[in-house]
């Protein structure tokens, strides 16, 4: 199995968010593997200690991402490629990222490419299905299940809670939705191990692409914080009359119901 | 110069989904004074295109073949962008569900043009469409324009007000034939599960619980509050990890991203992960038994208490509320 995984890094969960000059404010802030991008890795982990084969994980960013290919090398990937658009690239959209991916495995011959549903920062989804689409062949979403036997791949995929089961063919690209598996941690031996693994950098012209193939089609023209919310009322008094209070406050006041 | 704008109907087991409507509006809009036009896709879907214009749409185009029953990328690309080559619309306005997050990247990409995602917001601004997202889960908002190419955005459920409904209006419905075929993936089995009906994503109401809830069992209080209000039932990713429930309920920066008009959070401490999904919803109730939770920190109205008592409690009194009303 000749398996991909296409990973992120994006801003921990935990960071608190803060605007400076326009932009999002990256200053000390961590960074981590988009978290389902996480399960993608362990799939494609698991895949190959199954049926044998090759993971290799790709990122498009700077060097900076780097460390998290590290991290999944060390959770048992085997080769990483960070596609270093840093010199060429001042914007990008999914229409850009999904070209360059896609220039990319075009000649790898993959058999099956895994990738997080959506990444937790842009949080469009895009890439993976564009990526697919580019690449001429099919794709899932929102994966739940994973099984392949021979040719045949048989998914389980999340639709606003139902379950779909899904047949179709090898090569195939899916993305994945939590509950697809427990991404495992790093094990110390994991990461001496990663170390060594091979990591490829490319850039545009390596891919015989040039800043005009991947302009990006859309433009961020200004990026804000949510009014931040005022504490609203606790309510004091015997229980029940709390609810009484409530359910008229949320009748009258807010009427909402 | 108005535009030409076409948006995509979606029905859910026969009824089109309130969203569709919501892009009708948001079609309006962007067309400025141009047409708007509503695409069917399935089997018998006349009248959900005659419901699309009592919603506001100038007319319908319809693409019916079996195979466009259920839902497929493959075959669904292949309905919608033969309706795009026949119309050349200036813009194009998915709902940003299941399906729509499924199909938007691959017409996109069929298309070569950029896409904007979950958009809550669309404004005309000098000869600008600008339409407004949530990035960080809702943890921060970015105002979007399309540079190059067809406008192409997915809408979120819940945020731009439909029109009023007009049973007077009236437009053509004219079919485009397309060759539906070369499926490559087969849905095999449909398995419904607990959300009894309502989508988190487009739910007016929500009754959330969180590790507070200590069981299963403990969510069907939640769930009987949630029914009785025409609402669904979300999660905390703590009463998801210890497996109160499935992961599909799950709001928050991973999980879901919700703004209903209620949120009512029960037993949910609030952490910076959760408040990402839900703190942008109209309404937040919090209940909670810790009176330094987080929760309170969003909430509008909060009760401390245990939400074993509260919740029943608050059931009864909807009742007798809805039935005066």
């Amino acid at each position: 199995m000749n398996i991909f995984v296409l990973l992120k890094r994006t801003f921990d969960t935990e960071e608190r968010i803060t605007i400076t000059q326009g932009a999002i404010n990256e200053e000390g802030a961590e960074f981590i593997i988009n978290p389902y991008d996480e399960y993608a890795v362990e799939e494609a982990i698991q895949i190959r200690d199954n049926q044998g084969g090759e993971v290799t994980v790709v990122t498009v960013g700077n060097e900076e991402a780097e460390k998290q290919l590290r991290t999944a090398l060390a959770m048992g990937a085997d080769k990483a490629v960070l596609i270093n658009t840093e010199d060429d690239l001042e914007a990008s959209d999914q229409f850009t990222t999904a070209k360059i991916l896609a220039e990319y495995l075009k000649d790898q011959d993959a058999d099956i490419i895994l990738a997080g549903n959506v990444a937790i920062d842009n949080g469009s989804g895009q890439v993976g299905p564009r990526v697919a689409d580019l690449l001429d062949i099919p794709y899932v979403t929102t994966i739940t299940n994973l099984e392949i036997s021979g040719e045949t791949v048989t998914v389980v995929r999340d639709v606003e809670g139902d379950s779909e089961t899904i047949e179709t063919k090898l090569p195939v690209l899916v993305t994945a939705q939590q509950g697809l598996n427990e991404p495992r941690y790093p094990s110390l031996p994991g990461i001496m191990k990663a170390k060594k693994k091979p990591l490829e950098e490319l850039e545009l012209d390596d891919l015989d692409l040039d800043e005009d193939d991947v302009e990006a089609k859309t433009k961020v023209v200004e990026i804000f914080l949510p009014p931040s919310k005022e504490a609203g009322r606790v309510l004091e008094g015997e229980l029940n009359a709390q609810v009484k209070e409530l359910v008229n406050l949320l009748h009258k006041e807010a009427k909402v119901i | 110069m108005g535009k030409k704008v076409i948006v995509l109907g979606e029905a859910r087991e026969g009824v089109l989904r309130n969203v569709s409507f919501e892009g009708v509006s948001a079609a309006r809009e962007i067309a400025d004074g141009g047409e708007v036009i509503a695409v069917l896709l399935g089997s018998d879907v006349k009248d959900l295109a005659q419901e699309m214009i009592i919603g506001g749409a100038d007319r319908a185009v319809i693409v019916e073949d079996e195979k466009l029953v259920g839902y497929t990328s493959d075959g669904f690309a292949q309905g919608l962008l033969a309706v795009v080559e026949q119309e050349k619309p200036e813009a194009i306005l998915i709902g940003h569900t299941a399906l729509g997050k499924d199909l938007s990247p691959k017409i996109a990409s069929k298309l070569g043009c950029g896409l904007v995602s979950d958009a809550v917001k669309v404004e005309v601004e000098g000869g600008n469409i600008v339409f407004t997202r949530p990035i960080y889960s809702g943890k921060a908002f970015e105002k979007k324009i399309v540079t190059d190419g067809i406008i192409f955005a997915t809408i979120r459920p819940n945020n731009i007000p439909p029109l009023e409904k007009d049973g007077s209006r009236s437009g053509e419905i004219s079919e485009v034939a397309a060759e539906i075929k070369d499926l490559r993936t087969i849905v095999r089995e449909v398995a419904k599960k607990a959300t009894q009906g309502v989508d988190l994503s487009e739910a007016k109401v929500i009754v959330a619980g969180g590790r507070g809830v200590k069981s299963e069992e403990g969510f069907e209080p939640l769930q009987e509050l949630a029914t009785l209000l025409g609402g669904a039932v979300g999660a905390s990713r703590g009463a998801c990890d210890a497996e109160y429930c499935d992961y599909s309920l799950q709001i928050g920066q991973t999980g879901k991203v919700v703004t209903p008009d209620l949120y009512i959070a029960c037993g949910i401490s609030g952490a910076i992960q959760h408040l990402a999904g839900m703190s942008n919803s109209k309404v937040i109730v919090a209940i909670n038994k810790d009176p330094e939770a987080n929760i309170f920190k969003v909430a509008d109205y909060g009760i401390v208490g245990d939400l074993f008592e509260v919740v029943p409690m608050l059931v009864e009194e909807f009742k007798s509320l809805l039935v005066e009303a």
